[in-house]
């Protein structure tokens, strides 16, 4: 008989007792690699470990993300928390149970069959047997590796599984309890601000040192290693004034400065790059099919974050502990083993709760900040946090992009030829991809820069993430330009190339349909047999109250868009409602997801809801503008969309009791941007092809008509 | 040179000696008397991460000079409500679950009960205008709103105000 198959995490972790332990009666603590972002998901880990375990939610503490104590599961990233490190939890929570199980029915001397577990406590055919997971927990050994023997509750077995649970972290947030790493205060913390290195190579040529303290109206101290600088005080006013008083006070030498032209992604074409194409070239037409081209454009988009990145570290008796919000600890570790040339059995890094990330931010960043400055004064805890304006200017940026569409088409007009060609700057910098910590490139002697790469198409791929249209079309390929010279720093923001690519795709599927004079989501049924698919798009067509050959042009409009994530996580289809004058105006929005299995159905819907209004806010307001330098630095030069700004949103789940959960995080994002923009084709009567929807792009396409 | 004012802060007289003149409300409030619940999101007077109530009205706290307050009464998230006795504000967030990743919340539930005390019947256009000075990057909004109405509601119904004062 073979051993069943692991799920990936637990392969990769094995050791149960890194996901679970009894550390005192009626106390489990389970332990997650996955961090919680925000989105609930340490909530729904909790849900799965007490109906594996047959435990009361209220048993359990979870520990997340830290290289003593949890299992590495990498980063807590593209929307694979619950699709896979929740199922990587199922399975280790099962095999305890059966562990206990085993112990029990020997303890007992009856059969396994005979046993079943109640809120922790073993029952003998129902009846209570003295036993539990407790008084047992000394005799089973949980540092042994898994076995995927322990069987896993069916569906209809769950009780948490499946229903709405309260957020545990929320309490904490709205009574104003410390919950985030900024909340931190270690014995004898300083504060700390960095003098950011304006871009690699850039070297210090002068610091004024005195006018910087006199800013500061109460004593720091300046720590300089290479081209790495910090002002460092007890008194965090001080040090905020002296940071923001440095940008003045110091000078630099080799600064590269961004310019406008580079601010639009045009300019990424015939830029040096490498070139790739994923499925078989493109060929001549014998046939002589008509022919279908053209080109849609995203800027660079900002995380931004509500809390500029914090980190802490304490560099004590050789050890180093260092406290981030960022997405993977265990990654982060490597990467300062790399900066700092200490083992990594000299570094732990503990995950403490920040705000809403979306992404590679600067979390991973301040955390390095903060090490560099706690090597240099040994036993002081140092707590670094950037400046707003910091965090808008230095965290890596969602790339440019550019997505040429080219479909040959049948004589129905159907497209039997696809071709997604890309330019992007890379969307994977992480430090995990090899990329360097923000100070590591200021430090003397910087680690070089890793060679041009993107996220890998096992993992879902990065700008060609989503180019790939589900629809049924007998050719598909990807061009894809890895642009290597990019203006700024890039790496991931929620759902990476897909919120470009499902634009253009989408936008590109309703062109088609409007050139055969078909509805869109008609149009979208005839080219669709995945039957989640077109359940998704049928449901939300229905919650819309879609009608076929609806008028357009007068400044109201709908439009409708369709995507798997990655072509392998949930299944969103989105209807939108919108005005038009000279600025857009979101009335509605309706969702519909299949995300199978959905753990906790209300935080799947607040993360499609999200998503939701994120998109909108990028496709409507926001791009990182350049001039002279990064002009985007504080809410008012990069405005996000605002509460008198947002639509009427309607989310409905299909399928919630299906076997496996799909990744919902990032499935909105992508129809969401295309329902807006063939929403806005519909109120217009002419199609803009380039994000974000500015005021200038409407009217200038109003002018044109 | 240091700075020694007084003023009150949810319902509590504190004395507060100032070594930076300079030093924000939300420092004072932060880093000299612990209260940690009003966060700091940009020092700009832009996010309402760090709204508070100063004498009853809601202002930005980082860019307010602390010594401003002296003699005043401060409002923070603290001084809503606890677990065991919730604002209806904050019973309606949970029931809501209104938030995602929760640092604007302080802020928001600061507006929020500014806008219930001066309009106990605020439309939903009119709570969207009260909080348009926060901003909530995880696209809560709608639950937030939702939330504010349904807190209107309980107080309009005479619902005990938690621990407020």
């Amino acid at each position: 008989m073979n051993a069943p198959v692991l799920p990936g995490p637990l392969a990769d972790n094995p050791r149960l007792d890194r996901w679970v332990s009894f550390p005192a009666p009626g106390k489990v603590t389970v332990g997650t690699g996955r961090v919680e972002l925000g989105q609930g998901v340490l909530t729904a880990m909790t849900q799965i470990a007490a109906d594996e375990l047959d435990v009361a939610m209220g048993r359990i503490t979870i520990r997340s993300g830290d290289t003593e104590f949890t299992p590495n599961e990498g980063y807590t990233a593209g929307s694979q928390s619950i699709q896979f490190g929740g199922v990587a939890m199922r399975q280790a929570c099962a095999d305890v149970r059966g562990l206990f199980i085993d112990r029990a029915a020997k303890v007992l001397g009856c059969n396994a069959g005979e046993l079943s577990i109640r809120d922790g406590t073993i029952l003998r055919n129902g009846a209570p047997t003295g036993q539990d997971y407790w008084t047992l927990a000394g005799t089973v050994d949980l540092a042994t590796k898994a076995t995927g023997g322990g069987k896993r509750k069916a569906v209809a077995d769950f009780n948490s599984i499946g229903r709405s649970s309260a957020r545990l972290d929320l309490p904490a947030k709205i009574f104003g309890k410390p919950a985030f790493i900024h909340d931190m205060v270690l014995d004898g913390m300083v504060h700390a601000r960095v003098v950011r290195q304006p871009n690699r190579g850039a070297t210090i040529e002068t610091i004024d040192e005195q006018a910087i303290k006199r800013a500061a109206k109460a004593p720091v101290e300046l720590v300089r290693n290479g081209n790495f600088l910090a002002i460092v005080g007890d008194d965090e006013t001080a040090v905020d004034l002296a940071g923001a008083a440095a940008t003045d006070h110091v000078t630099w030498q080799h600064v590269e400065t961004p310019t406008s032209l580079q601010a639009e992604a045009s300019w990424l074409i015939q830029r040096p790059a490498v070139d790739r194409i994923l499925g078989a070239p493109e060929t001549a037409d014998p046939q002589g099919r008509a022919r279908f081209e053209t080109t849609y454009t995203r800027g660079h988009l900002a995380h931004a974050s509500i809390s500029p990145s914090c980190g802490l570290a304490l560099y004590r008796d050789g050890h180093l502990t260092v406290w981030t919000h960022c997405q993977g600890v265990f990654p982060l570790r490597a990467a300062l083993v790399r900066t700092l040339g200490l083992d990594a059995s000299a570094i732990t890094v503990h995950h403490v709760q920040g705000a809403g990330c979306y992404g590679h931010n600067g979390a991973d960043d301040a955390a390095a900040d903060a090490a560099i400055i706690a090597m240099k004064m040994p036993g002081k805890p140092i707590r670094a946090r950037w400046r707003r304006e910091e965090e808008f200017l230095y965290e890596p940026k969602s790339p440019a992009m550019v997505v040429k569409v080219r479909a040959l088409l049948d004589e129905a007009g159907k497209p039997s030829d696809w071709t997604a060609e890309i330019w992007s700057g890379t969307h994977n910098y992480r430090p995990g991809a090899g990329g360097n910590l923000l100070g590591a490139q200021a430090l003397p002697n910087p680690p070089p820069e890793p060679p041009p790469g993107d996220v890998p198409e096992a993992n879902g791929g990065g700008a060609t993430r989503n180019a790939e249209p589900l629809y049924d079309i007998a050719e598909k390929r990807i061009i894809h330009h890895l642009v290597t010279e990019t203006p700024v720093r890039t790496s991931a923001l929620r759902g990476l190339g897909a919120m470009p690519n499902v634009f253009a795709i989408e936008c590109a599927i309703d062109e088609l349909a409007e050139r055969v004079g078909q509805d869109p989501v008609q149009y979208r049924l005839s080219i669709t047999a995945d039957q989640r698919a077109r359940a998704v798009i049928e449901k939300v067509a229905a919650m819309a109250g879609w009608k076929a050959g609806e008028p357009g042009g007068a400044g109201r409009g709908r439009g409708i868009a369709f995507a798997r994530y990655k072509n392998r996580a949930a299944y969103a289809a989105v209807v939108v409602e919108l005005d038009v004058e000279e600025m857009i105006r979101l009335r509605h929005v309706w969702c519909a997801s299949d995300a199978g299995l959905a753990v906790n159905p209300d935080g799947v819907i607040n993360q499609l809801e999200g998503g939701i209004i994120q998109s909108a806010s990028w496709v409507l307001k926001e791009q990182v503008r350049f001039d002279n330098g990064v002009s985007s630095f504080d809410w008012e030069t990069y405005p996000v969309l605002k509460f008198s700004e947002v639509p009427e949103i309607d989310i409905e789940l299909i399928n919630t009791k299906d076997e496996a959960p799909l990744g919902v995080g990032e499935a909105t994002a992508g129809p969401t941007a295309a329902a807006i923009g063939n929403a806005v084709s519909h109120a217009l009567g002419a199609r803009i092809r380039d994000l974000p929807l500015t005021r200038e792009r409407i009217m200038a396409t109003l002018l044109k008509e | 040179m240091t700075q020694k004012f007084e003023f009150t802060v949810n319902g509590r007289p504190v004395s507060v000696s100032l070594d930076n003149e300079e030093a924000p409300l939300l420092n004072v409030l932060r880093n000299d008397l612990g209260l940690m619940g009003t966060r700091f999101g940009c020092g700009l007077d832009q996010c309402g991460c760090c709204m508070v109530l100063i004498d009853g009205a809601p202002e930005k706290s980082c860019t307010k000079p602390a010594w401003s307050v002296s003699g005043k009464t401060v409002t923070t998230i603290e001084g809503l409500g606890t677990p065991e006795r919730p604002h209806p504000l904050q019973q309606a967030f949970i029931d809501e679950q209104a938030g995602q990743c929760g640092y604007c919340l302080a802020g928001i539930l600061i507006s929020a009960k500014a806008l219930l005390e001066r309009n106990p019947s605020p439309t939903r256009p009119e709570i969207a205008l009260a909080l348009d000075g926060n901003i909530c990057r995880c696209g809560a909004h709608n639950r937030i709103m939702r939330a504010v109405e349904k807190a209107a509601a309980q107080i309009r119904a005479g619902v005990r105000s938690g621990t407020s004062r």
